[in-house]
């Protein structure tokens, strides 16, 4: 089971030619099942070509009918990205994952409000991870994204977080406790995205097969907040929380472009207490979040 | 980016917003000769810095002779301005905007921004211009009037008159308010400004509404479809380091600390300093390497933080997910033997081929200190800051 993807899921690469695009999916079908799921690339100039034996189709929309493909990733650079992902919600598919970093915001505004019009009209929603995140692995299984995959181990902790690295530190100190994960989602550090906390909050509490949840945030928004205040009453599984950037300046972009302090609310302080207040095993020491995730499920 | 405020007008004049005639000027004798071109009784000189709360620093004068515009751009330019927003270190002024004066019925307050929780485009506006809006929102919320456009529609008729009538723009002013609330919205849209604030916006004498100070910032992510925004950048407004770094595709930010860190990846690298933070330290700067922590940018990471004179220590921490971690190691040593580092440093780096970097920054010689936690590692480094290695 797991959340959003698994073994049986069947992939569409969007800028799979492209030399980040090459490189990152010939380590996903390196990891698990990655020969079976990764099923198609898109680009209009290759089409009836083939990639790694992956063959090529000029859209999302005939990949998606050649192959049944219900998912897709995309490496494609910033200025054609918000049309990559408009093109596959156009066609339908389940979820998109946004790996390309440096979206122009009014794109990324754009994009996701014709998403939602779509929706509203009665035409069928498409889930955005990112843009500007590692990906999303289920352990053993899939790997669609950027991260390492053999820090992974398959379990029954789930992980989301904004940050690439700060996932992969977390997922390490687990897997060197002995402790697995169901599925480990990186949503990115744009201001403008597509599932947020709160919503990879909701479906890992729907997976029987996540225990518990590792959940990290920065500066910046509202997200973990609104997350923390869901789960207060709704969430059935021990959370812990990390917030990074308690020594970040206000004002100052942070690296991600959504990690900015712009009010009183957004401080790394004010969401650990808020995590704290809505039953959250919050730390401020990242090298701990694994230990504390071992001492919760005792 | 940030611009400067006659930056800001030269857009809004380009979009139909009417503001006061002006030019800039470099020199004193530029601002005289701009005061003679625009005539009249009464002059404005503004200093141009990217900071806010020019002129309750003294960066804001009126003069009533082309001699006191000649005494006042002489005592201004050059001036190290110290605002709200400069830190105690203030900012040189080297430009200025000199203005015909201007009216004042009222003062109105009116900004464009991306408002991230409902993915809309939100407009504010507030009867009380003139002071920060951060003020306002805490004294009184309820002066406060928002708007949320769907940027699919864009900015209707009926929400700017919404906005306009909510501030208590005078019947006879309303129409000029509207145009002027789209005007801003098409130049915000257009620009890929990610703010565009209009403070004070006023109403004059004869009921005219014009633009007094203007504010914007642009998506640096856009950048590359505006040459015209480009063109208006200012070094001299910008921390050299963080000029340097961005070369290097490097994301730099100084603190006040004394412990360099050099960190792959904004989350990790934030949780860095938080670490060090908790074991009493004070980092000197966020260091984001990114995802190639190559050679080239190792070096250039550590000439940029060694340039500050306040470091102590170093302290990297990079995981190794695609990238190995013997690769990166490499790049350590070469990189400190390049620059001759003589702070102590200390090293953590975690995943493939972990050992083997290990081993490599331990045959090299250098007096390199080896970490496995992000806590390990902070500790090491504060005490190594302190002199207790």
């Amino acid at each position: 089971m797991a959340i959003l993807i698994n073994k049986a899921t069947k992939v569409i690469t969007q800028g799979i030619t492209g030399k980040t695009g090459q490189f990152h999916t010939e380590k996903c079908l390196e990891y698990g099942f990655g020969r079976d799921c990764f099923v198609a690339g898109v680009n209009p100039k290759k089409a009836g070509e083939k990639i790694f034996d992956i063959p090529i189709y000029a859209t999302v929309k005939e990949a998606k009918e050649a192959t049944g493909a219900t998912v897709s990733v995309i490496y494609v650079p910033p200025a054609g990205a918000a049309d990559a992902i408009w093109e596959a919600v156009e066609a339908d598919l389940d979820l998109v994952i946004c790996i390309t970093e440096g979206i122009p915001v009014r794109d990324m505004l754009m994009v996701r409000n014709k998403m939602k019009r779509k929706v509203e009209q009665g035409g069928k929603e498409t889930l955005l991870l990112g843009p500007n995140c590692p990906g999303i692995i289920t352990p053993e299984e899939l790997k669609i994204g950027i991260m390492p995959g053999h820090i992974h181990k398959k379990g029954r902790i789930g992980v989301v977080s904004r940050s690439g690295t700060l996932t992969y530190e977390a997922v390490a100190q687990l897997t060197e406790l002995g402790l697995g994960q169901s599925t480990a989602v990186g949503i990115g550090g744009d201001p403008i995205n597509g599932l947020k906390h709160l919503d990879v909050m909701k479906l890992f509490n729907d997976d029987p097969e996540t225990d518990a949840v590792i959940m990290i945030g920065e500066i910046g928004g509202s997200d973990e907040v609104d997350a923390a205040l869901w789960c207060k009453t709704h969430f059935k599984k021990p959370v812990v929380g990390f917030v990074a950037g308690v020594t970040a300046p206000p004002g100052k972009r942070m690296g991600h472009a959504g990690a900015l302090i712009s009010s009183g609310a957004d401080t790394a302080e004010a969401k650990l207490a808020i995590m704290e207040e809505c039953g959250f095993k919050v730390t401020r020491n990242p090298s701990e979040m694994g230990k504390l995730m071992k001492s919760l499920l005792g | 980016m940030k611009i400067h405020e006659y930056q800001a007008k030269e857009i809004l004049r380009r979009f139909g917003i009417r503001t006061p005639r002006g030019e800039p000027a470099f020199s004193v004798g530029e601002a005289v000769a701009v005061a003679e071109r625009l005539g009249g009784p009464v002059w404005v000189v503004k200093a141009q810095i990217h900071a806010g709360g020019r002129g309750k620093g003294g960066g804001v004068k009126l003069a009533r002779s082309l001699a006191e515009v000649e005494q006042l751009a002489g005592q201004i330019l050059g001036m190290r301005l110290v605002t709200h927003q400069t830190g105690p270190q203030g900012q040189i002024v080297r430009r200025l905007l000199i203005e015909e004066g201007a009216e004042i019925r009222h003062e109105y307050y009116v900004s464009v921004l991306t408002d991230r929780k409902t993915q809309l485009v939100a407009m504010l506006a507030s009867s009380e211009g003139g002071m920060d809006i951060e003020e306002v929102a805490a004294k009184s919320p309820e002066k406060i009037i928002k708007v949320f456009i769907n940027p699919l529609d864009g900015i209707s008729d009926e929400e700017a008159l919404t906005l306009a009538k909510g501030i208590g723009i005078p019947e006879g002013s309303l129409p000029e308010a509207v145009d002027t609330f789209k005007k801003l919205y098409q130049c915000y849209m257009e620009t890929d400004a990610s703010l565009a604030e209009i403070n004070p916006l006023i109403l004059e004498g004869d009921g005219g509404i014009k633009a007094l100070d203007a504010k914007f910032n642009f998506d640096d992510n856009a950048l590359f479809r505006h040459p015209e925004i480009v063109a208006y950048r200012d070094l001299d407004e910008e921390d050299p380091d963080e000029i340097e770094a961005s070369k290097y595709d490097l994301s730099y930010i100084s603190l006040d600390g004394n412990i360099g860190c050099l960190v792959n990846g904004a989350g990790l690298a934030m949780a860095t300093m938080d670490t060090i933070k908790l074991f009493g330290g004070e980092p000197a700067n966020f260091l984001d390497v990114g995802g190639g922590a190559t050679t080239e940018k190792v070096t250039a990471a550590f000439k940029i933080m060694l340039k500050n004179p306040r470091v102590q220590a170093i302290l990297v921490n990079i995981f190794g997910g695609i990238m190995r971690c013997d690769t990166i190691a490499q790049g350590i040593v070469a990189a400190a033997r390049e620059v001759r580092l003589a702070v102590p440093l200390v090293v953590r780096m975690k995943g493939t081929n972990e050992e083997i970097g290990k081993q490599i920054l331990a045959e090299s010689g250098l007096p390199i200190i080896s970490a496995e936690t992000m806590a390990d590692a902070a500790k090491k480094v504060v005490a190594a800051a302190k002199g207790q290695v």
